[in-house]
């Protein structure tokens, strides 16, 4: 232990193995403070707040792609809010927000804390607002990108512009709108850590939050930061990897292009060659 | 506001440092970035077969949370756990992930016209990419540094959390002291530096890419 005793002072580097000793220890994943504890915590926070960006992004960028309408505000706002630190303003919100909720019921699955409710919600408007931008930026350029050949014969047959949305600017968008999507969550995955900065949440970013304060301690300090760190990597890199896995199933196989392959190259059923352009991505 | 005001005239010295310790960070990583970024996406570009896995392990690379990078690099690079270099090192590895893929994209955009009216007027190879290619890819490598110069700044306060005194301390001072004023301040500051680099950079594009104004007037 000499070796993370010096680790403070900045004369000695601090260990990486016993990162992996942390790690082999099954006590620090399933004990009462353990990882999974703080995973499933750190999911929830995720999927409820990429969940609530989802639903107000993707009906305003299709809205906003098919009207052509609020295009310059959908870029500023983009732009703007990855100009705003998102620590910054869950403290702000945790400081400012928070004493002035007065919900101390608990929420079962998401909120166990008695309490922790009005401290929840401030982090939860940071991550939706951290969200929102790659949605809908997406979502917009990817209705805007459909073939207006496209669009044009949707309307010809007589369809609505809600039908035209729903039936053909969604599913040839989706690729891009699923990349948005990707690019969302590993954002909020990233940023989740911050939620252990304000009382009761939790998250992965406790363990990084409670090192700080005991940086020497083999069992709570710099292993186990690291150790967290880890595994909010790895968690990114699952969510990652089924969105990719999800997005091979949702997207036609008319827009992405993926059908058998001859020797001629891609084509489909009908023996055309597949539009590449509308793949997108 | 005038709260505002006095907490900064009282606190100036601490601010300016802070202020002075952000802005290094997060340009010293952009300039670093970028200058590792060049040959890298001039290889992605040049030698086709090292583009996907170039272009994958950035991605990769961004996965990685912000505060895990800050918090591996002591144990990798050998520094104490509060040196600032830490943030550097992890800042330039976000940017170079972000700037690889810009800048080959860039050098591609590079019509195959231009390139060859370059060859036929006796351009080398050496030449014609400094003199012609890096050139015309200049607003697309300058767009991708504005998303990477505003993304570094703000994700220098992240580095509050593992202990490296800069403007996101006066999140920390103010979340240790209940008191908005600090945290406010330090939003106020943070965007302003973030549009600050922004600014610099798009005046930059403009003063190296002359020709772009010239074909407008004409």
């Amino acid at each position: 232990m000499s070796a993370l005793a010096l680790l403070a002072d900045g004369s000695t580097r601090p260990p990486l193995s016993q990162v992996v000793v942390w790690l082999n220890d099954p006590q620090n994943w399933t004990g009462p403070n353990g990882l999974l504890f703080y995973l499933r915590q750190h999911v929830v926070y995720t999927v409820v707040a990429v969940v609530i960006a989802l639903v107000i992004a993707l009906p305003v960028g299709l809205i906003v792609g098919h009207t052509g309408r609020g295009a310059f505000l959908v870029g500023g706002l983009a732009n703007g809010l990855r100009a705003v630190p998102s620590l910054g303003l869950v403290v702000l919100l945790v400081v400012w927000l928070s004493p002035k909720i007065h919900l101390l019921q608990t929420v079962p699955g998401v909120v166990d804390h008695h309490g922790a409710l009005p401290y929840l919600i401030p982090v939860e408007i940071v991550l939706v607002l951290l969200a929102i931008p790659p949605i809908l930026t997406n979502t917009y350029a990817g209705v805007q990108n459909v073939d207006p050949a496209a669009r044009d014969a949707a309307k010809g047959m007589g369809m609505t512009g809600a039908q035209v949305i729903r039936k053909v600017e969604l599913p040839c968008a989706l690729p891009l709108i699923m990349s948005g999507l990707r690019s969302s969550v590993l954002q909020v995955i990233a940023t989740a850590t911050i939620a252990a900065f304000a009382p009761f949440l939790g998250g992965l970013g406790q363990f990084i939050v409670n090192g700080v304060q005991t940086i020497n301690d083999p069992h709570t300090g710099y292993p186990a930061m690291v150790g967290a760190g880890l595994v909010v990597a790895a968690l990114a890199l699952v969510a990652e990897v089924s969105l990719i896995i999800v997005q091979r199933y949702v997207v036609s196989r008319g827009v992405s292009g993926r059908y058998r392959k001859t020797k001629a190259g891609v084509h489909a059923p009908d023996g055309s060659v597949v539009g590449m352009e509308l793949a997108g991505v | 506001m005038s709260e505002l005001w006095n907490y900064l005239r009282a606190n100036q010295s601490d601010i300016a440092r802070w202020t002075w310790t952000t802005v290094w960070l997060a340009g010293g990583a952009l300039v670093a970035g970028l200058i590792i970024a060049l040959p890298l996406g001039w290889l992605a570009n040049r030698y086709r077969w090292t583009y996907p896995p170039l272009v994958t392990l950035a991605g990769l690379i961004y996965t990685i949370p912000s505060i895990v990078l800050f918090v591996t690099m002591p144990g990798v690079l050998g520094t104490k756990v509060l040196d600032p270099i830490n943030v550097g090192v992890a800042l330039t590895a976000y940017t170079v992930a972000l700037m690889v893929r810009v800048v080959a994209d860039g050098l591609s955009s590079v019509s195959g016209d231009t390139l060859a009216a370059a060859a036929a007027m006796g351009y080398t190879g050496r030449q014609r990419l400094f003199a012609v290619q890096l050139p015309i890819s200049i607003p697309v490598i300058g767009a991708g540094l504005r998303v990477a110069a505003v993304s570094n700044v703000s994700l220098v306060s992240v580095a509050s959390l593992v202990g490296v005194e800069q403007l996101g301390a006066l999140f920390v001072r103010g979340s240790e002291q209940g008191a908005l004023v600090p945290i406010v301040l330090g939003v106020i500051i943070v965007m302003v530096l973030a549009f600050a680099f922004d600014a610099v950079i798009l005046i930059g594009v403009r003063l190296l890419t002359p020709w772009q104004r010239a074909v407008r007037a004409r």
